[in-house]
C-alpha cells in the first residue's frame, strides 16, 4: 500500500465524508449478512440507552493540523489540514471548566496539538485552573522544528502528563504505520523526554505510550505487551516510560480506508463483533468524557467527533453552553464503530478498560 | 461438500464441534483456553510455540490463527520466522536422524 502524505480530505477521497463512512459501516457483508447493530448488543446486556456515569474528563481537539499522516489516523489529520481551535474557543473551554469542578482532567489532542499557535497559552491557563493536563504528543513534533525542541521542558514546567503513540519497539512496523523515519525520531524524542525526567521513577512526570496494532488485528494483553515494550526499549535505546495503553483501531477514516483497500474490512468487523465484551461496554470512556471539537462543538468521543455525530439534542451542543447536569443526563450516540471500544479487554484513550 | 477441503470461513466454526458431542467438546475448549493462559511461559511464547507446531502439522487453520495471534501478542517477524526454523530443524533432524538407522541397515547387509 502506498504511503500518502495527503489527508483523505486533501485527496478529495470519498471516505473523507463522514456520511459515506457511516454508510460503509451499515453495509451487509459480502455474504449478505448484516453485522448485528451495536445498540442491540447493548440492549441484550441492559446497557441501552448508554448513559454517562459523570463527566470527569474534557477531551479537547485543538486542531487537525499534524506533521504526520499516519495510515490509521481516525482524525484524517495531516499537514494539509487547516482546522485549528482559536483562542476565543479555548477561552470558552476555560470558562466551562471554571464552572465544572468535577472535571479534573483535560486531555488535549489533535492533530499535533502543539502546532496550534495558542497551545502553550492554553496549557498554562488550564494548569492555572488546577486541572491535570494530558497532551497526546506524537513525539516527532519535538524534532520537527527548532521552536518545538524545548517542549519537554515546557511539559515539565506544567507537570503535563505526556501520552505518546509508539506502535512498536522496532522501526519496520512503526514506520509502516506512521511514515518513514518516524521510529528514529520518536526514539530521539523519548530520550529527550527521559532526559528531563519523564518516565523516570520518582520524578512524578508521567510518560505513557500508546500501542495501536499496525495492521488488521486487535491488541492483546496490555500488561504483557507493556513488559515487552519496557524490556525492548530499555535494552535497545535506554528508554523508560510509565505505562503502555493498548488502543484498538476503530474502523473509521484512514484506518477504514486501509481496511477496505487491503481487503480486511469484513474480517476485521467480524473480529470486533465476535470479541464484544459486555464488561468492556460498561466501562467505555464516553461515559466519563466529553469531547470538544476544534470549533467548540460537543461530542461523546473523538471518534464520534470525526464522524460528525454530535451529542444528543437534549444536551448543550457547543462549549459556550456547556452544562454538566444536562450532559450527564444525555443518551450517548452509538454506531457500528463503537464495537472497537468494546472488543476483548476494551479500548479507551487510557488503554484497556477491563482490568 | 465444498470443492476444496479447506475453507477459511470454517476456522470461525471450530466451536461447532461441540454440537455433536457437547461434553467432550466443552472439556477440550476449556482445556485449550487454560493451556494458552499466561503461566510459566508467557502468552506470547505459547503463541510462538503454537505457530511452530502449526507448521509442523501443516494445519492451515492453525497457521491463519496463530500468525495473527503472534502479532496480537507483540511478537515480531524475526521471532516468528525463528520459530519456524525450529520447526524445520526438528522436522529435518527427525528425517536425518533416521539416517543412522539407514546406515545401520546398510552395514548389516553389506560385506
Amino acid at each position: 500500500m502506498v504511503f500518502s502524505t495527503k489527508s483523505l480530505k486533501g485527496q478529495q477521497h470519498e471516505l473523507a465524508n463522514s456520511l459515506y463512512q457511516l454508510n460503509v459501516l451499515q453495509q451487509p457483508s459480502s455474504h449478505g449478512e448484516q453485522f448485528p447493530a451495536f445498540a442491540a448488543r447493548l440492549r441484550e446486556h441492559d446497557l441501552f440507552p448508554l448513559t454517562p456515569t459523570g463527566t470527569t474528563i474534557l477531551q479537547i481537539n485543538v486542531g487537525k493540523m499534524c506533521n504526520q499522516t499516519c495510515k490509521h489516523c481516525h482524525v484524517d489529520a495531516g499537514p494539509d489540514r487547516k482546522e485549528i481551535m482559536t483562542r476565543d474557543t479555548m477561552q470558552l473551554c476555560l470558562d466551562a471548566l471554571q464552572h465544572s469542578p468535577q472535571i479534573t482532567t483535560v486531555d488535549l489532542t489533535g492533530g499535533a496539538p502543539e502546532m496550534n499557535p495558542d497551545f502553550r497559552w492554553f496549557v498554562k491557563e488550564l494548569t492555572n485552573l488546577g486541572r491535570q493536563v494530558i497532551v497526546r504528543c506524537n513525539l516527532t513534533i519535538i524534532l520537527a522544528n527548532k521552536k518545538y525542541n524545548d517542549l519537554p521542558e515546557f511539559f515539565k514546567q506544567h507537570n503535563v502528563h505526556v501520552v505518546s503513540s509508539l506502535p512498536y519497539f522496532m522501526a519496520s512496523r512503526t514506520d509502516a504505520q506512521r511514515g518513514d523515519g518516524v521510529f528514529e525520531k520518536s526514539v530521539k524524542a523519548l530520550q529527550m523526554l527521559n532526559a528531563v525526567g519523564y518516565g523516570k521513577e520518582g520524578s512524578g512526570l508521567l510518560l505513557d505510550l500508546v500501542y495501536n496494532p499496525t495492521g488488521a488485528f486487535l491488541p492483546s494483553g496490555q500488561k504483557a505487551l507493556e513488559a515487552e515494550f519496557k524490556r525492548r526499549l530499555k535494552s535497545g535505546f535506554d528508554i523508560e516510560f510509565n505505562s503502555l495503553f493498548c488502543i484498538t483501531n476503530l474502523p473509521i477514516s484512514r484506518y477504514l480506508d486501509y481496511l477496505v483497500q487491503s481487503g480486511n474490512y469484513e474480517s476485521y468487523m467480524q473480529k470486533l463483533v465476535d470479541a464484544f465484551n459486555p464488561a468492556a461496554a460498561a466501562s467505555v470512556m464516553c461515559r466519563n468524557t466529553v469531547s470538544v471539537g476544534w470549533d467548540g462543538y460537543l461530542y461523546d468521543c473523538d471518534f464520534n467527533q470525526m464522524l460528525d455525530l454530535g451529542v444528543a439534542q437534549s444536551a448543550p451542543q457547543h462549549i459556550r453552553d456547556f452544562e454538566t447536569h444536562a450532559l450527564d443526563n444525555r443518551h450517548i450516540i452509538l454506531n457500528q464503530h463503537c464495537y472497537g471500544c468494546t472488543a476483548g479487554a476494551g479500548s479507551s484513550c487510557g488503554g484497556e478498560t477491563v482490568k | 461438500m465444498d470443492k476444496t477441503y479447506y475453507n477459511p470461513a470454517d476456522l470461525a466454526k471450530f466451536g461447532n464441534i461441540t454440537e455433536w458431542q457437547p461434553e467432550l467438546g466443552r472439556k477440550f475448549f476449556d482445556y485449550y483456553a487454560d493451556v494458552f493462559k499466561e503461566g510459566a511461559l508467557t502468552a506470547r511464547e505459547k503463541s510462538l510455540i503454537a505457530l511452530a507446531v502449526a507448521h509442523a502439522v501443516q494445519c492451515p487453520y492453525c497457521i491463519d490463527a496463530y500468525s495473527t495471534d503472534c502479532l496480537e501478542k507483540g511478537a515480531d517477524e524475526a521471532q516468528m520466522m525463528e520459530a519456524l526454523h525450529v520447526t524445520a530443524a526438528i522436522k529435518g533432524g527427525a528425517a536425518l536422524v533416521h539416517g543412522v538407522q539407514m546406515m545401520n541397515k546398510v552395514k548389516e547387509v553389506s560385506m
